[in-house]
């Protein structure tokens, strides 16, 4: 499986880099060597124990080394937009930043960046030179390493000290090829002391050729820091999500991440959440919507470093026909994190006998004066509830729909940005009605 | 909570510590097939028995040492044990019979071996490095049909029993130190409880590590026949020496329908010194098979020895509408280290799994639960509920938690609540403000804290239970 | 008995006591009064040595002893008693077992033979009767899932079966109905010698109403500010602290 890869940059590491930035091909041969030496991740390993990759990985995908630009106007395919959430649009084509912006978007407060890994980093070298790679390149994971040798682009997008953005920050990934085709990007987002940021990640398809995604995103929350980041999946069941997240939280900041997967074929995200910096809060939350058979691993981890800082995680499942969920929440407390205070709650339900979850939370604590718990269960919906509504005339059907809303929905109440959060609930009973939540252009598959 | 007090206060000896100055059988150390084959020879068994052993050996040849757990354990020297000691005796007939150095050992270790003993109402079989050396009230149990009695005596009085149910539960091929158990098991108890009978005393057995550089490697089985019920009782404990010594153990227990068997272990080692020299490395597998339907089996344990202990009691509930349960308080201090908990596999209808798991950190140690909860396709309607506390005295210990939830049958109801904390000094300062020293209030909270699981425990192993939980935690708190 | 000069204390740095001085002889009751956050509960902790409090200045002698220098469990054993407003909870550890450790503790540091199981139940049937508690608390853990109401008058109860030189009455009152009060204060006046002392923190005046003080004193940022008869008490309850603010801060 690894072989093709291992010939394919051998033989084209040069128009690898040649169409990349030099922050990325300084790290490029290190990845490769990396990659060489793990490979491919197997379920032999703690981290990929619930989600075998060999099939997807087996598949014969294109790659757009030599990108060359996709014939796609986004406004054709997406017509998706989140009604009333005024926000600063842009597209990522594949992996491939869109290049020209919304043209409905106001201009960006002063000394703000968005746009390409590629182009910023010929303009705004040093911006990127301190950051670029020093969360991924310290990983022991094929993935990581894989990206870090193929990736040529990513997004980017940097706030200066103190600078709030008045509105969030709309990314829309949409897959597009003729081919079965594979995206591999690494994005950096830097928040510098004291600025805000909101980011909304969507992902969809449009065609209804086979997709592999493998990206990485790093993250630099500064002090007094505050990041929302928001992760939407509504994909066709044809697509393969890898992708990881890595945030950096320096002192006194605030991260919320939510990651809510509506549609999607096999999923893995791993998300880690390092708070190297006393009085930070850290909310991680996610949701999962499963039917057929789809499979989506949330692999988290937080990392309490320095004492006096509260998380709290948050992760749902509804899991119906042969889909299989998986989730592990890792909650670290290094020695000296006194004072740290971490709950973690899992829940899930099954609604048919073929659907299967597991679960791992994970408590790491080496520090006393803590106070840390967490909470998984798996069942079904509660039927003594179920038959108090069909009791006072409601029938099962939407007895059923309202527990299982009603289940998911305090993790769509952890949306902080309100136009955001009244579509999440549309879209949420959509899908928990069976009915296509896909957006106008997107192709989910039956 | 100052740390002046917890350098004042000193720790208190290991109370088990002595070593018995008795006459040893015991071979070279170092372990090949013809060590496999000598200890078979001096326990003249029979040739099915030298298969097996050797089979196992083999197979541990291909095993390496398994990494997964939260500990941190040296590597060991397997050719620098030696794999077979035995008090030199000839299998006494009567108890006047046994050495009185072994007697006083064993008076020491307050274990009625005595029938006078009689009116304490446990039957003992007694272990000293790798033979049993007494079995009491073997008589008045036979009269009810039941076996209690060495494993040795078992593989020649019952071999087709023991030929059916050994290695039934946990196969040789099971785990690195499962497997070197096989090999080399040098004796341990057997308990076959007949059809319909309700076993009157408790059962148990005391293990005893005496001899130098030896393993132990004993091996207990019990069969709880249809209807029938027992309890019985493990405890365990060795002298105190600069090396560490190294315990494989197996527990095999098969409980056909209706049957009901209770297993209560008060671990209590030797875990080494305060500065973490010596101590048993404790590699134990457990596991016991819910084969019939309405069966139930149930572990409770207080582990509060071993410097390493590596340890799963473990259940399959294979019979329809079976049940089993888990029941543990874990104690580490000084540089103990402890990775312990369960598996519940549910593979039967309407199952049900209970765990409850107390994890006690102080002093350097290091604290694990680990637990799979596993809910087959098949297994409609199972139920498990999964509490994990862990309390921390003193801020260079650890205290880890890692439950793994599987679940493939919508039916299931699997929950798991955990948390994690220090010992609550509101409360000590009440207690101080009642006139209670610090020392004592923390030992009246850990025991108040691991009562439910305590409470489990047959009373005389529970008063045991208490005393050694206060015992380890001594100079744990300031 | 008690004597509390100068007294500065604070928690985590900021200063609560600043200056207190108060004298208690044995027979007397005293009752410190005071608005929200005068330190009232601090003076109470301080007394018994609770750990989250840091003395910085001045002096509390006990019977002749150097209060300040003895452990939490020392000041208990010498005679001190706390009812605390916010009663601990401890799971798992029975009421029985508690006391009874408790008792033995203070009997082994008056050199005094343990008591035994007979003398120690007999005993607890006895102070049980004057807080009219009922037995089934007494083998429930320690205040585990007690009322409000219960759990007041298991203080009193440990009260009368420690048999303190001075107790410490902290917000007794607090989240009482008024059936409750009567049997608590009733239990506090029965336990009334010539040779104890009480203090009675409190908010309100209609604890005074059942536990008649003979000195009343004003607390008002870390110090005495005004000290009186009973009589200051009905001041109080009818004018409120305003006006002892206004007078101090006038200053």
């Amino acid at each position: 499986m690894e072989q093709q890869y291992l010939d394919l940059y051998k033989a084209q590491h040069e128009s690898i880099k040649k169409h990349s930035a030099k922050v990325m091909n300084n790290l490029r041969d290190a990845a490769f060597s990396q990659f060489e030496k793990l490979g491919f991740p197997t379920v032999a390993l703690e981290n990929y124990k619930y989600t075998d990759l060999k099939e997807p990985l087996s598949i014969d995908y294109g790659l757009n080394i030599n990108r060359i630009p996709i014939p796609v106007n986004p406004y054709d395919v997406f017509k998706c937009d989140v009604p009333g959430i005024h926000s600063y649009l842009y597209f990522v084509v594949n992996d491939g930043f869109y290049p020209v912006s919304d043209p409905r978007n106001s201009k960006l407060p002063d000394g703000v960046i968005i746009g390409s890994v590629k182009e910023v980093a010929t303009l705004h070298p040093e911006l990127l030179q301190d950051y670029f790679g020093k969360l991924s390149s310290t990983k022991e994971d094929g993935l990581i390493a894989f990206n870090g040798a193929f990736a040529q682009d990513g997004f980017f997008m940097y706030i200066p000290e103190n600078v709030i953005l008045d509105k969030p920050v709309q990314l829309v990934n949409i897959m597009r090829a003729d081919v079965d085709f594979m995206a591999v990007s690494h994005n950096l987002i830097i928040l510098e002391k004291g600025a805000k940021a909101q980011l909304l990640v969507c992902d969809h398809t449009v065609d209804e050729v086979r997709f592999l995604s493998n990206r990485v995103t790093e993250v630099f929350v500064a002090e007094n820091a505050t990041y929302e980041h928001y992760k939407l999946e509504n994909a066709h069941n044809k697509t393969t999500n890898l992708s990881t997240l890595l945030i950096k939280q320096q002192a006194s900041s605030n991260v919320l991440a939510n990651v809510i997967t509506l549609h999607n074929g096999l999923t893995h995200n791993m998300i880690e959440i390092d708070v190297d910096g006393e009085h930070c809060e850290t909310e991680l939350c996610g949701m999962v919507i499963a039917d057929k058979n789809q499979q989506v691993d949330n692999f988290t981890s937080i990392i309490h470093n320095k004492p006096n800082c509260s998380s709290r995680e948050l992760f749902k499942y509804v899991l119906d026909d042969s889909s299989k969920g998986a989730f592990t929440g890792k909650l670290y407390v290094a020695k000296d994190a006194q004072k740290t205070a971490a709950f973690q709650t899992n829940r899930n339900i099954l609604l048919k006998k073929t659907a299967k979850m597991r679960t791992k939370p994970q408590l790491e604590i080496y520090a006393d004066d803590v106070k840390c718990s967490h909470g998984a269960t798996i069942g079904s919906l509660d039927e003594t509830a179920k038959f108090y509504m069909q009791a006072r005339g409601i029938s099962e059907e939407e007895a059923r729909l309202l527990l299982m809303f009603a289940f998911t929905n305090d993790v769509i109440e952890n949306i902080r940005i309100p136009a955001l959060q009244d579509r999440m609930k549309i879209l949420v009973e959509k899908r928990l009605r069976g009915e296509l939540s896909k957006c106008e252009g997107c192709v989910i598959c039956q | 909570m100052s740390t002046d007090i917890l350098n004042e206060v000193t720790q208190t000896d290991y109370k088990y510590g002595f070593t018995t100055d008795i006459e040893t059988d015991i071979i070279p150390i170092g372990l090949n097939e013809d060590v496999v084959r000598l200890i078979s020879s001096k326990k003249n068994e029979p040739e099915w028995m030298l298969e097996f052993r050797l089979k196992a050996y083999r197979h541990w040849l291909t095993m390496k040492l398994p990494d997964w757990a939260h500990l941190n354990i040296p590597e060991i020297d397997y050719q620098s044990i030696a794999y077979y000691a035995a008090p030199r005796i000839n299998a006494p007939k009567s108890l006047d019979e046994v050495d009185p150095e072994l007697l006083k050992t064993f008076e020491k270790l307050g274990i009625p071996l005595h029938e006078r003993m009689a009116l304490s109402g446990i039957a003992v079989d007694a272990v000293m490095d790798s033979v049993s050396v007494k079995t009491t009230f073997k008589e008045s149990l036979s009269e009810l049909g039941i076996i209690f009695c060495s494993f040795s005596e078992a593989v020649e009085n019952h071999p087709d029993l023991v030929k059916k149910y050994m290695s039934s539960v946990v196969p040789y091929t099971d785990n690195f130190f499962a497997t070197l158990n096989c090999a080399v098991f040098s004796d341990g108890s057997f308990v076959y409880i007949p059809k319909g009978v309700r076993c009157p005393m408790e059962l148990s057995t005391y293990f005893r590590i005496n001899a130098m550089n030896t393993g132990q490697f004993e091996r207990t089985l019990i069969v709880a026949d249809e209807d029938s019920y027992v309890s019985y009782l493990e405890g365990c404990t060795a002298p105190m020496r600069d090396e560490n010594q190294l315990h494989a153990a197996i527990v095999e227990i098969v409980a056909m329908k209706n049957a009901e068997v209770k297993y209560s272990t008060v671990q209590n080692w030797y875990p080494g010194d305060k500065n973490g020299v010596g101590g048993i490395y404790n590699f134990v597998t457990k596991r016991g098979i819910c084969k019939g339907a309405y069966s139930k089996i149930s572990w409770t344990q207080v582990e509060t020895g071993s410097a390493i202990t590596w340890k799963y009691p473990s259940c399959i509930l294979l019979g329809d509408n079976s049940s089993a349960e888990f029941y543990s308080v874990a104690v580490t201090n000084h540089h103990q280290q402890a990775d312990t908990g369960t598996k519940m596999l549910h593979i039967g209808k309407n199952t049900t799994s209970h765990i409850l798991s107390k994890g006690i950190s102080a002093g350097l140690s290091q604290n694990s639960y680990r637990g799979l909860v596993k809910i087959n396709p098949a297994a409609e309607n199972a139920r498990n509920f999964s509490q994990c506390d862990s309390l921390l005295l003193g801020d260079k210990c650890g205290a880890h938690t890692f439950p793994y939830m599987e679940v493939n049958n919508d039916t299931a109801i699997v929950e798991h609540e955990a948390t994690t904390s220090k010992i609550n000094e509101d409360q000590i300062f009440y207690c101080n403000q009642r006139g209670i020293s610090t020392e004592d209030a923390v030992g009246l909270i850990v025991n108040g804290y691991a009562k439910e699981v305590l409470n489990k425990l047959p009373m005389e192993f529970a008063v045991e239970a208490q005393k050694l939980l206060q015992i380890t935690l001594e100079g744990s708190v300031g | 008995m008690l004597e509390i000069k100068n007294l500065h204390a604070n928690i985590n740095g900021k200063e609560i006591l600043k200056g207190l001085s108060l004298t208690v002889n044995a027979g007397e009751i005293h009752a410190i009064m005071g608005p929200n956050g005068a330190g009232k509960s601090t003076l109470a902790s301080v007394l018994t040595g609770n750990p989250a409090f840091t003395v910085t200045e001045g002096e509390v002698t006990f019977n002749a002893k150097n209060l300040l220098e003895l452990t939490p469990e020392n000041r208990s054993r010498e005679g001190i008693f706390l009812s605390f407003q916010y009663p601990v909870e401890i799971p798992g550890v029975s009421m029985v077992n508690f006391m009874r450790t408790a008792v033995n503790e203070h009997r082994k540091y008056k050199k005094l033979e343990p008591m035994s199981a007979t003398d120690f139940l007999r005993m607890q049937r006895e102070k049980k009767e004057l807080v009219e508690m009922d037995n089934k608390l007494a083998n429930r853990s320690v205040n585990e899932g007690f009322s409000g109401g219960e759990k007041k008058r298991n203080e009193i109860f440990q009260m009368a079966m420690l048999d303190p030189m001075l107790s410490i009455l902290d917000e007794t009152d607090s989240g009482l109905d008024i059936d409750a009060l009567r049997i608590v204060a009733n239990g506090v006046n029965k336990l009334k010698r010539s040779d104890n002392a009480s203090i009675v923190i409190t908010h309100y005046q209609r604890l005074l109403d059942y536990i008649v003080p003979d000195f009343v004193h004003v607390l008002y940022d870390g110090r005495i500010v005004k000290s009186g008869g009973k009589e200051l008490a009905l001041e109080l309850e009818e004018r409120g602290y305003d006006w002892i603010k206004k007078e101090v801060d006038g200053e």
